[in-house]
């Protein structure tokens, strides 16, 4: 696999990755995806999940939170507000959320505006210990 | 010519002024690294955000977003943002200034004009002056993207609630250490940036996922809290290089008088001495006749 794309993880605060990969999986709006090099110009927004790129065959996990991925020309631009390996995720700090935003949801209903807040803090807990679990197992 | 006391008392007290003005002035070097850092580092999203947006926005025609929209203009708002703390030159009275004069010269043009302030200085200036619509205090000493995005949501909800239909954003633009722009930026309706003539303007065929109206409702409010964040970002890297020249020539305004008074301390000390060694001369004249 000689073929390339250029990859950019860019959050508010930082450039986050500026690698070379062979592949890439990514949760979007609409479901998980994958591209490899050569894919025709793509724009979708990202929902808070997992991605995962292959560098020279090691895959690296990300958590993501909100963004945008965008391709061209072999060039794949990603915002989002916050991306953490699975070395940066405090899993502590993880389940605390977890519990925190369970025990919130309890209390709410679906029409509460604090109750969105909640879930999206449930599903950034969930994902960001599903990405850290992954570099324990490897 | 005042007392030999006094004028001690007087170099001791500018003295200390010095040593105050002096450590402000370390503090602020070291801030505005920091802080210039974080400019920097935001720079890359807001490029590729605007980007995202162009390409976005540039491939459709037509009304597509509330936001896009421009309206009959009718009610302003204008966003100042300045510091919560003082002691930085002219910074904040400059561009509190700047923007009175905005709002003498446009008023004819608008029903109404209110002024959202962002940070204290700016709201203890316009508060007794103009309308004020509302105020942010502290978001600005420590800028962070979750401070600058309640910021964005309120003022997007305010647009699209029609309290105003137009919006303005005054902030100090970072240029150097020792100069900063005062700059104002229209924030809403968005006007995305047209592309020059010449350049190579056929657009990409992107696929898009889910549709370009879905994308763009999400992107364009990210857009403004991206600039609301930039904007802060730089304003308070331009609060600390303000601070820090002004600390800096008060150092060297102390420097100098503390160098002044010294030389009338010892013009008085010799004064002394003169009078009082005529006075024993006379004396012992007096005293041998």
């Amino acid at each position: 696999m000689a073929e390339k794309m250029k990859l950019d993880i860019v959050t508010p605060y930082k450039k986050v990755v500026e690698t070379e990969v062979e592949e890439v999986t990514a949760s979007g709006k609409l479901g998980e995806f994958g591209v490899l090099p050569g894919h025709a110009p793509f724009l979708t927004s990202l929902s808070i999940g997992e991605l995962t790129y292959k560098n020279n065959g090691v895959p690296v996990s990300m958590a993501l939170n909100w963004g945008y991925f965008e391709i061209k020309d072999d060039k794949i631009i990603i915002l989002v507000e916050t991306a953490e390996t699975s070395e940066q995720i405090d899993v502590e700090r993880a389940r605390a959320a977890q519990g925190r935003a369970e025990e919130a949801l309890k209390k709410l209903t679906s029409e509460d505006k604090q109750f969105k807040i909640y879930e999206a803090a449930l599903e950034r807990a969930i994902i960001r210990m599903q990405v850290a679990g992954k570099a324990v197992r490897k | 010519m005042a007392s030999l006391k006094s004028i001690k008392k007087r170099i001791v007290s500018v003295k200390n002024t010095r040593q105050i003005t002096k450590a402000m002035k370390m503090v602020s070097a070291a801030k505005l690294r920091r802080a210039q850092e974080n400019v920097v580092a935001a720079r890359p999203y807001a490029r590729k955000l605007s980007e995202v947006l162009e390409s976005l926005a540039g491939n459709q025609s037509g009304d597509l977003h509330p936001l896009l929209e421009a309206r009959e203009a009718k009610k302003l708002l204008l966003i100042v943002v300045s510091s919560d703390r003082g002691l930085c030159g002219g910074f904040n009275s400059n561009l509190c200034k700047a923007g009175e004069r905005f709002i003498k010269e446009n008023s004819s043009k608008y029903e109404q004009i209110r002024v959202l302030t962002v940070g204290r200085k700016g709201f203890e200036y316009f508060k007794n002056r103009q309308t004020i619509y509302k105020n942010y205090t502290n978001i600005i000493t420590k800028p962070t993207y979750q401070g600058a995005a309640s910021l964005a949501q309120d003022v997007i909800e305010g647009y699209l609630a029609g309290e105003y239909d137009r919006v303005e954003l005054l902030y100090n633009a970072f240029r150097t250490v020792m100069s900063q722009d005062i700059t104002f930026q229209p924030l809403l309706p968005i006007i995305p940036e047209q592309k020059a003539e010449g350049e190579d303007t056929t657009p990409v065929e992107y696929i898009y996922e889910p549709s370009v109206g879905e994308l763009l409702a999400e992107i364009l409010p990210k857009n403004i809290e991206v600039q609301l964040f930039k904007s802060l970002l730089e304003s308070v890297a331009g609060e600390h290089g303000a601070r820090m020249t002004a600390m800096d020539s008060a150092s060297k305004n102390a420097n100098e008088m503390i160098g002044k008074l010294t030389l009338q301390y010892n013009r008085a000390r010799q004064a002394a001495i003169t009078t009082e060694l005529m006075e024993i001369i006379s004396g012992s004249e007096s005293i041998k006749g």
